[in-house]
């Protein structure tokens, strides 16, 4: 490939989102001369460590890591450039009558803990664990595949059906069945089919809802679960962790390799059009007025900031538009970043435990769960909110000075559009505090050490980082946006309806999540588009 | 085999129920000695017409027939054995209660075009779609499941023919149906619809009978499958005498066919020699015993009770104790003086299916009490005068009212005893938002929870359908990986229950699947 | 007593009623976890230890070995359902080696069933099982409870074991037969009175052994009168490697090693039921239904595709995890190793491995694939390996009623 003048590329990718960076550093290694265009002052989209206040940085959006593709952390080198993962060291649900559960490492230490609340769930929990595994052996492969169109009779598709129908098949007839009936279910009853202690229910349903517009009573919530144990770190499937210097940090090493595989970001560089003619893209128009021209340019935005804000409406067909606008990225989350005086004390949680290293949640019944997801239906913030709190820089030394932590609160349920009036920054401020004095009823000296705090509801998330409606994986994760239906039935397989022109973020397979894939896979998609042509 | 042994039957039905009778008319049509045994003193099941007050009588559960295919009932000539209907192609009223109600189907007293045109014109694209999809899914509930993951060819085929079937619908449709099978009727209907009346009346299709409410994904797949029970065919009827007589005519099938029908005979056990189904033991100490067994009734009830875990393996008892199987859904029935009033609708127009259904949110509403173990305290209903077309059914000039209710959890938190007459007070609180002054025509009230069902009718959970019809409860895994095909683990023992695929309502599908089923194993 | 210095997220093993006595003669402190309890692992030398089992005696301590209590009404039914033998001939008094499987007739796990009155059982494997006793447990009146931290217990074994018990108090143990259970009681211990003990003749090692079931408070009194008796007469506390040799020796399976309980398989196809791992011998056909029945005569009916079969393999080094091959080119892949050990008692190097129908047969001739280490430089060899019969060591000490001094 070739380009000639400083402004024509082979390749602009829109947002310099995880996924942007991941496509950009594929196509950078494979030849091309790429630029990555972001709208804000600071790259990293929803993966970014930022300092709102003095001496603390936080990991604003996205808070937590595991799902980053192992493959994906290897190709690109980013140990070399920076990357640090570093696992939990527990984590722990406080109940409102001052017990607790937590999360141990230590497999008897854990059984121990369960059988605390309940013997038979201290052992039903090894059918728990090994049932996931089974469900995550049989998902993994298919993360880093482009979905087959159900619909097509091409020999791609078809060879791509195949495969699934031969993945599936050899799981055999009994798991092949569990399988199915897992990916169709409740978290609930999921999870009732395994547990009899209420604690442990609600400790585990929280990865069935976050982000997600769906209780744990919803049919498809189990999946969602799973969603969240498709990770592992170093070979440890379904565990977390923090990535060193926050979130932020992924996304500077993929920065620092695309810049190593010669690719180009420019920050503060907002799109205001892709440019289209005879149904081609041709290149990008900034708000600047500068124009930047590339034969292939890739939106890391979500499906309808790409096609309904970026993309003048006359290039693509209006029925295309119109699945465009039912495509469902309802935001259900919000975010709380808490600069903190000193280590909050929670007295529920046993003196030396490593209970507090990992995700704290306050949520001790399924039904405080469910009712949390009650009231973002009725369009309003959860009163009695499922909260996935850290505090990394318990783990992390490079966050906070000495002394003074950083805590994170990822928030379910926050609606983007309020029943009763817009946001303001009252609402916000009175958001803020329902989940504080929530946190303040677990931890007597909590509301004392807060030296500032970031609150950020779907509206902000929208504004700030570009998220349609604040939905944090682009897209919610149902059924009929999953597969091939994602993000549109026979659009899923990274291409859009102009020719050179992709989407590589999360509303593509396999979804949100700071996983990669969908960059990694839109860029090999581009790629062998770009092969055949030649 | 003990010393009362009679008669050798071929094969012993247990339940007469209506899939029961389906079955047994089947399987005798199809040669074999059929002895059905049903523990009620008359058949039916929960397809009883009963009388729920002096002179007044009412359908126990389901009110109106409409699922069951044409073809069965033409194949079991239940005309030719009495079968009438009252009523044929019942309009649905979406009741407001500003009294503008909307009707859609036949006959509508105010058409849907005049209050909003493009949800008309939405209406009809969308019952044209659903009744391409009908077409297309109707064989696969009038067929065994195939399993997944054998290498057997015949089930490979199998699974060919239905995804043959469904990519024949053509690339459009194909991907709308891939698309929306697993949605929330919820956002279906906001994709396409604007009036939340019309919203409202579609959603509690999607809901009625479930556990489910509207925005919970897999209710637009209830939708699909109401539609493709009927191949699409639009025919909400009312036999005369109620839904008994449906039962009645499907008992005289079956003995006409040659099949023993026998009332008062509650069966105890399911007998087993050498792994093998022998017959059954009944309460009264009588065996009888026969070369296969075919359980009508509910999963749970068959496996755990009649036929005990001792026979089948673990894992297997595990899956039928985890069966979801808790009825969400009440009856009530009003035995009233006079016909209410209800504004805005003729008396003629209240021979139609009245539905308080005013919007998804009404429903999901509803639903959130239930998640609670609450009874809803403004539920959704589903009502029908069946006494406009068949006067019989009470005294002359008085009538009843029939009222499905959604939702009302087997499990209610408070317990239901206690609880029965708060919520009848509710449901009638509710009605007379749209009928005023109805409560002072009501004479008596009879009000069936889900542990009134479970009592009466011998359903485990007092569901509609045995086991809920949920996405990863239906078709292969319906109602449990081992026992989806009719066949059981035990030879000789079958199901033909709600229970089986392709699940319950006055369907009688599962009763000719698992006919046909048995007679091919046998062959 | 229990003790419970700190909380389990600090230790989350258990330790033994034995412990303080265990600790004060290891001379290495080896402890390994087993079933959430430490315990030792080697004590002073695995060779030492390994010559208590067969020449003297050894003590193991036993006590984290899982123990139910089933009781109720349909007890006796519910057993039977669960495991593959039939139980209604076993009388109080009696034990028997079971398994017992999932509906697809892979072995779940193994143990020992102990008769303890009518109705009465105690049910004693090596991993914990109340998932899978609930499951089965459902629609049979019974009563399972865990009683593994109410009971200590201590396997006496070795041909001096009778003798031992005898010197140490305890009155009366050589009229157990294999397989029998007693209660019997140690005279004077530390204590004023007498220690009730409940004795089994069982054991892990097929050597002629014992295996004591107390109260938690008397173990530490148990295990003083027993060491005392056996002073000087190579009497000797033994870790789990000593014992491993031993009953690869005897020919015994042990869960996770020589086969992945149906209970942990994620990957498909490693399951393996009790016709595979050579024990169709415990399966009744005709007692009526179990778990897995329908599973196993399926598997009856296609025939054996592989079998867990007994090796002698040339040479001295013991062949841990060598692949098998039919030819000594090693084309024809035939198996693996399970178990391995070199035999001081027999002089021969076994091996317990799982190998393909038609190298099943005793006699068969295989090649097994073996890493010497030379220094760290490492060679492969492909030794040969003889297909033989179990148990590898059978003395008929094991089975003589009453059992000689030695």
């Amino acid at each position: 490939m070739s380009a000639g003048g400083p402004n024509r590329y082979d390749a602009l990718v829109v947002g310099a989102g995880h996924n942007g960076l991941v496509n950009a550093c594929y196509l950078a290694r494979a030849g091309l001369k790429v630029l990555v265009l972001e709208r804000n002052p600071y790259i990293g989209g929803a993966a970014v460590s930022r300092r709102l206040y003095d001496g603390f940085t936080y990991s604003n959006c996205s808070y937590v890591c595991s799902l980053l593709r192992t493959e994906i952390i290897r190709a690109l080198e980013l140990p070399a450039h920076g990357l640090q993962i570093i696992p939990y060291e527990g984590g722990c649900t406080m109940m409102r009558d001052g017990g607790h559960l937590a999360l141990y490492d230590n497999h008897d230490a854990m059984r121990r803990e369960i059988a605390r609340h309940s013997r038979n769930d201290a052992e039903a929990y090894d059918r728990y664990v090994r049932d996931m595994l089974r469900h995550c052996r049989f998902i993994k492969p298919l993360l880093l595949r482009t979905p087959p169109d159900p619909t097509s009779f091409r020999p791609r598709d078809l060879k791509e059906l195949l495969f699934l129908g031969r993945h599936f098949h050899k799981l055999g007839e009994t798991r092949l069945y569990d399988t199915l009936r897992f990916f169709t279910m409740s978290c609930a009853d999921m999870l009732e089919e395994y547990f009899e202690s209420e604690i442990v229910k609600a400790h585990l349903a929280g990865s069935s809802i976050i982000g997600t517009a769906l209780g744990p009573r919803s049919p498809g919530s189990a999946y969602v679960l799973l969603h969240h144990y498709m990770g592992s770190i170093d070979g440890a499937v379904g565990a977390w962790g923090f990535a060193r210097g926050g979130m932020g940090a992924i996304t500077q090493a993929l920065a620092a390799s695309l810049q190593a595989s010669g690719g180009t970001v420019r920050a503060s560089a907002p799109v205001a059009e892709i440019r289209v003619r005879h149904g081609r893209a041709t290149g990008v128009v900034l708000e600047s007025g500068e124009e930047l021209t590339a034969p292939v340019v890739v939106s890391n935005l979500d499906v309808k900031r790409t096609f309904l804000k970026t993309v003048k409406p006359e290039h693509l067909p209006s029925e295309f538009l119109d699945e465009v606008r039912r495509f469902k990225i309802r935001g259900s989350s919000g975010k709380l970043n808490i600069a903190l005086d000193g280590l909050p004390h929670f007295p529920a949680i046993p003196q030396g435990s490593p209970a507090t290293r990992g995700d704290m949640h306050i949520t001790d019944t399924l039904e405080m769960v469910e009712r949390a997801y009650d009231d973002w239906k009725e369009g309003r913030w959860s009163r009695a909110p499922y909260v996935d709190m850290l505090i990394p820089t318990q783990i992390d030394p490079t966050m906070t000075p000495d002394g003074k932590h950083y805590m994170s609160v990822f928030v379910q349920y926050c609606p983007y559009r309020l029943a009763d009036g817009e946001w303001t920054a009252a609402r916000r401020q009175a958001f803020g505090d329902t989940v504080i004095d929530a946190i303040a009823r677990h931890s007597p000296d909590f509301k004392d050490l807060i030296l500032h705090a970031e609150i950020r509801t779907p509206w902000d998330i929208e504004n700030e980082v570009g998220l349609t409606e604040g939905n944090i994986f682009q897209g919610e994760l149902t059924f009929d946006q999953l597969l091939f239906n994602r993000p549109l039935p026979g659009y899923a397989q990274y291409r859009t309806p102009l020719r050179g022109m992709y989407l590589c973020g999360s509303s593509t397979h396999p979804g949100g999540g700071v996983m990669g894939a969908p960059g990694a896979n839109a860029a090999r998609t581009i790629l062998g588009d770009l092969r055949r042509v030649q | 085999m003990s010393a009362a042994t009679r008669t050798r039957y071929d094969t012993i039905v247990v339940g007469g129920g209506h899939n029961g009778l389906v079955c047994a008319a089947y399987l005798a049509r199809g040669g074999r000695r059929v002895l059905v045994l049903e523990a009620a003193a008359r058949v039916g099941g929960a397809a009883v017409t009963r009388e729920f007050a002096p002179g007044f009588r009412a359908s126990a559960c389901a009110h109106l027939l409409h699922l069951m295919p044409a073809s069965l009932m033409r194949e079991l000539r239940l005309e030719q054995h009495g079968l009438k209907f009252a009523a044929e192609r019942l309009p649905t009223v979406a009741l407001a209660a500003d009294a503008r109600h909307v009707a859609l189907g036949p006959g509508a007293p105010a058409p849907l075009a005049q209050r909003a045109a493009a949800d008309a014109a939405a209406l009809a694209r969308w019952q044209r779609q659903i009744e391409r999809f009908a077409r297309a899914l109707h064989p696969v509930l009038t067929e065994t499941p195939p399993r997944l993951g054998t290498d057997s060819w015949r089930e490979a085929y199998a699974l060919l023919g239905v995804g043959w079937r469904l990519r024949r619908l053509g690339r459009a449709d194909l991907r709308e149906l891939l698309r929306i099978g697993g949605m929330p009727v919820y956002d279906l209907l906001q994709e396409r619809f604007s009036l939340p009346l019309l919203k409202g009346a579609l959603g509690l299709d999607a809901v009625l009978g479930t556990n489910y409410g509207p925005r919970s994904p897999g209710t637009v797949l209830s939708l699909l499958y109401r539609a493709a029970a009927s191949a699409g065919v639009d025919t909400l009827a009312l036999p005369t005498g109620g839904l008994g007589a449906l039962s009645e005519a499907l008992a005289r099938a079956a003995t006409a066919a040659g099949a023993e029908v026998r009332t008062g005979a509650v069966v105890e056990r399911i007998l087993v020699h050498e792994d093998h189904a022998a017959g059954v033991a009944l309460a009264s100490g009588e065996e009888v015993s026969a070369r296969s067994v075919v359980s009508s009734a509910d999963p749970k009830s068959t496996f755990l009770g009649l036929l005990g875990s001792e026979h089948l393996d673990a894992g297997f008892v595990r899956r039928v104790a985890q069966l979801r199987s808790r009825g969400l859904t009440a009856k009530l029935h009003l035995a009233l003086e006079h016909l209410p009033q209800f504004p805005g609708l003729s008396a003629a127009e209240l021979r139609a299916r009245l539905v308080v259904a005013p919007s998804p949110d009404y429903i999901e509403r509803a639903y959130n009490h239930a998640k609670y173990g609450e009874f809803s305290s403004e539920p959704a209903l589903e009502v029908t005068i069946p006494t406009l077309c068949d006067p019989a059914l009470a005294p002359p000039g008085r009538h009843v009212m029939s009222v499905i209710v959604q939702y009302a959890p087997y499990q209610l938190a408070a317990g239901w005893d206690g609880q029965r007459q708060a919520f009848t007070e509710r449901i009638i609180a509710t009605l007379e938002a749209y009928a005023p002054g109805l409560r002072a025509a009501i004479e008596a009230t009879e009000l069936l929870t889900p542990l009134d069902i479970e009592r009466e009718f011998r359903i485990t959970g007092g569901h509609w359908h045995h086991a809920e019809l949920a996405l990863d409860q239906l078709l292969m895994v319906r109602p449990v990986p081992g026992a989806a095909q009719y066949h059981t683990p035990v030879a000789g023992l079958y199901l033909c229950g709600a229970g089986a695929h392709p699940g319950g309502g006055v369907m009688g599908l599962a009763g000719r699947n698992a006919a046909r089923q048995l007679i091919r194993e046998a062959a | 007593m229990l003790t419970e210095s700190a909380p389990h997220f600090r230790q989350p093993l258990l330790k033994t009623p034995f412990h303080e006595r265990a600790r004060a003669l290891s001379q290495l402190d080896s402890f390994v976890p087993w079933a959430g309890y430490t315990t030792v692992d080697v004590f002073t030398s695995v060779e030492q230890e390994y010559f208590a089992i067969r020449n003297a005696s050894s003590l193991y301590d036993l006590t984290p070995m899982v123990k139910y209590r089933i009781a109720g009404g349909d007890a006796l039914r519910f057993l039977n359902r669960l495991v593959t033998r039939d139980l209604r001939k076993l009388a109080p008094g009696r034990v028997a080696y079971v398994v017992w499987c999932d509906d697809e007739g892979h072995l779940i796990d193994d143990g020992t069933v102990f008769c303890i009155a009518a109705n009465e059982y105690r049910l004693c494997t090596a991993e914990r099982q109340l998932d899978w006793l609930r499951a089965s447990a459902l629609g049979f009146e019974v009563d399972i409870r865990e009683i593994t931290e109410e009971v200590a217990a201590l396997a006496v074994q070795g041909p001096t074991s009778a003798r031992l018990l005898r010197a140490a108090g305890v009155a009366g143990v050589e009229v157990l037969k294999p397989f029998e259970h007693g209660e019997f009681s140690l005279a004077g211990g530390t204590g004023s009175g007498t220690i009730a003990l409940l004795v089994s003749r069982t054991g892990f090692t097929g050597d002629l052994g014992y295996e004591l079931w107390m109260q938690p408070a008397d173990a530490e009194a148990v295990w003083d009168a027993l060491v005392a008796a056996g002073s000087n007469r190579a009497v000797r506390p033994i870790g789990s490697r000593a014992l491993n040799m031993a009953r690869i020796e005897a020919g015994f399976l042990l869960p996770q090693v020589d086969f992945v309980s149906a209970a942990h398989t994620l990957y498909l196809g490693t399951g393996r039921s009790p016709i595979e791992l050579g024990l169709a011998w415990l399966i009744d056909f005709k007692k009526g239904h179990f778990t897995g029945r329908r599973s196993l005569l399926a598997e009856v009916a296609r025939g054996p595709q592989r079998q867990l079969v007994g090796l002698d393999i040339e040479g001295t080094k013991p062949a841990h995890n060598a692949l098998l091959y039919g030819d000594a080119s090693g084309r024809k892949e035939a198996g693996s190793v399970t178990s391995a050990t070199w035999s001081p008692t027999c002089k021969r190097n076994l091996a317990l491995a799982m190998v393909r129908a038609p190298y099943i047969a005793t006699g068969t001739q295989l090649w097994a694939d073996i890493y010497l280490n030379r220094e760290l430089v490492w060679e492969r060899r492909m030794v040969r390996a003889r297909v033989v019969e179990r148990p590898f060591f059978a003395p008929a000490r094991r089975r003589a009623t009453p059992p000689a001094d030695f």
